[in-house]
């Protein structure tokens, strides 16, 4: 009996060890994130609640800023554009990615320098790109409007006209998509080959073996790269800021290129409305929580993992 | 036939190179028109930058179009380097992103180590509550980081910038974690019956063992430090301060017609960056992949 319970004592022990070693071991991410995560977003929401400019200090104003919000045109507005790059924007680029893997997946010839081409343009740093990208979608001396009258189109006023800004936004997008190819390339190249070549016994067509294979195999990668590019897309910011210099103003022609990143931006630190911010911020972070939540929620239906899940 | 050219393509690599058909070949030469008209739009318009980059204002507004150059126009490179101060804003640059990946890579691994191979109560927790954060936008968190660097005098400074490393990025963790999972037990058991520490594990068998992802983890945090645009923008105000991306923003406003100049200046800035990816290309692809299968 003594030694049983010595035994347990010594398991406790044992326990509380290895439970101080994990804590001590993971102590950096635990500190960083109740300083840069969790105390921020808990004071997010007190300062919504509040009239704050950084000098006097924060006072109290109740619901008043979320009222305002739902009455503030911009607000509707920067909201609009950023679903719209969401939802314009990230499936196309996702499926075009897919088909240059799918391309290079194929044994190809050449495909490691494939691959560094698409990858290429992800390098760029943001500003550059979208500076190099104002260049050639310049309305009068830009290669794009230039080809496009080659082939008799005349090509729109990207950057002024305020229909065309984020249509071009779109467009650049194209240009970064190297990394989720080189990603979905990866995801790929593990689905085994037995498969296939079971369906071809079969006769299955290749556009069959696509959507039988291919698609189910990989969509744990989709998931990921949905969820990754919906957030990013959300705090779509520095493209939008560069693109606007073609008319000199922050949000670009009529607004069209003021994403809410950007108003929110222009909340805090150009006009110092801490707490109007506050609201805005706690919106975004209920609408992106929302759109992961239908993801996942529908993810059962389209999401197959490996036996081994 | 369909048969026949879908073998041929699939198994071209082993006995079958004689079989190839002409419609194979065609299939084939299909494939690489596609994956070659793709490569134009990934590699044009670098093309062009590097064009521009090189052409005076004359050539660059010259109707009819001139494709290339008479005279390379090289002073736009000067220009650029002296119409805003580029090298104190590489050296800023360069400062920011160095001391970021220093920190990374102290944090992030210390961390990956525990969740991946210590088994404490609540580890599970723990990486749940650590992958949620990732779906945190930025933005929901800016305003009262914003005041709180304030009150510590830290607003126009590096801090802001350098210090979040120091502490571990989700993202990064999760890499590393992964990767630390994959080690096999056997290697790092007999050090343990022999009383080797948690840290000596670490540090003398596990962080070896890992260079290849650490290294990943490395670039991929220069990489995004160096181009960062909007945290330099929030916290630096003295332009003195300013990293090469704020600096090119603000240079866009103040010559905006100059393109062969603001073409050699983006230049400048996306270079050193490819260059850097040459040399690094093959552990970095391995490294990304490293994501990819999980």
């Amino acid at each position: 009996m003594a030694r049983a319970g010595g035994n347990a004592v010594g398991i406790r022990r044992r326990e509380r060890k290895i439970l101080l070693k994990g804590l001590l071991f993971t102590s950096p991410w635990i500190i960083g994130f109740l300083i840069f995560q969790l105390y921020p977003i808990v004071t997010s929401f007190y300062y919504s609640l509040t009239e704050y400019n950084l000098f006097k200090a924060p006072k109290w104003v109740g619901l008043d800023n979320y009222k305002a919000l739902f009455q503030d045109e911009k607000f509707y507005k920067s909201m609009y554009n950023t679903l719209y790059i969401t939802i314009v924007g990230v499936v196309p680029h996702m499926a075009y990615a897919l088909a240059m893997a799918l391309l290079l997946n194929a044994k190809v010839k050449g495909q490691s320098i494939y691959r560094t081409i698409y990858f290429l343009p992800t390098l760029v740093p943001a500003v550059a790109g979208s500076l190099l990208w104002m260049w050639l979608l310049n309305s009068q001396y830009g290669l794009i409007n230039m080809a496009l009258e080659a082939i008799g189109i005349a090509g729109p006023n990207w950057l002024i006209d305020p229909d065309w800004t984020k249509p071009s936004l779109v467009l650049m997008g194209f240009w970064g998509t190297g990394t989720i190819t080189v990603m979905y390339l990866a995801a790929l190249q593990d689905v085994p080959k037995m498969f296939y070549e079971a369906a071809e016994i079969d006769g299955a067509s290749k556009w069959r073996q696509f959507w039988t294979i291919t698609f189910p195999s990989i969509s744990p990668m989709t998931l990921f790269q949905l969820i990754m590019m919906l957030i990013s897309s959300f705090q779509y910011f520095t493209e939008g800021m560069v693109f606007a210099e073609a008319t000199q103003s922050m949000g670009g022609p009529e607004n069209s290129l003021l994403f809410y990143s950007i108003y929110l931006y222009q909340q805090a630190f150009s006009f110092l409305n801490m707490g109007y911010a506050s609201a805005m911020a706690w919106m975004l972070f209920l609408v992106v929580m929302a759109f992961a939540l239908v993801i996942f929620k529908t993810s059962a239906r389209w999401v197959y993992y490996g036996g081994d899940k | 036939m369909a048969e026949q050219s879908i073998s041929a393509d699939r198994l071209a690599t082993k006995t079958f190179k004689k079989k190839r058909t002409g419609r194979s070949i065609a299939k084939s030469l299909s494939k690489h028109l596609i994956l070659c008209v793709a490569g134009v739009f990934f590699l044009g318009p670098f093309a062009y930058l590097l064009l521009t980059s090189v052409k005076s204002i004359d050539d660059i507004f010259a109707v009819p179009f001139v494709w290339w150059p008479e005279r390379f126009y090289w002073e736009n490179y000067s220009n650029a380097v002296h119409a805003i101060p580029f090298l104190r804003y590489t050296l800023n640059t360069l400062f920011v992103s160095l001391l970021s990946v220093l920190g990374e890579l102290i944090a992030a691994p210390l961390t990956a180590y525990g969740l991946a191979r210590i088994p404490f109560k609540g580890r599970n927790a723990l990486f749940m509550i650590m992958m949620g954060t990732i779906m945190l936008p930025a933005q929901s968190t800016m305003v009262p980081l914003y005041v709180l660097y304030n009150k510590l005098d830290m607003v126009n400074s590096y801090w802001p910038l350098i210090l979040p490393a120091y502490f571990g990025a989700a993202y990064y963790i999760f890499l590393l974690r992964q990767f630390f999972m994959g080690i096999p037990h056997e290697i790092t058991e007999s050090a343990k019956i022999d009383g080797a520490s948690e840290f000596r594990i670490y540090s003398q068998m596990i962080l070896p063992l890992s260079i290849p992802a650490l290294f990943t983890v490395g670039l991929l945090v220069f990489l995004n430090s160096w181009k960062d645009y909007q945290l330099p923008l929030i916290y630096l105000n003295d332009p003195n301060k300013w990293t090469l991306s704020v600096g090119l923003k603000a240079f866009i406003g103040e010559y905006n017609v100059e393109w062969g100049m603001l073409m050699a200046a983006a230049a400048l800035f996306a270079i050193p960056i490819i260059i850097l990816y040459f040399f690094v290309q093959k552990v970095f692809i391995q490294g990304i992949t490293m994501t990819g299968s999980k």
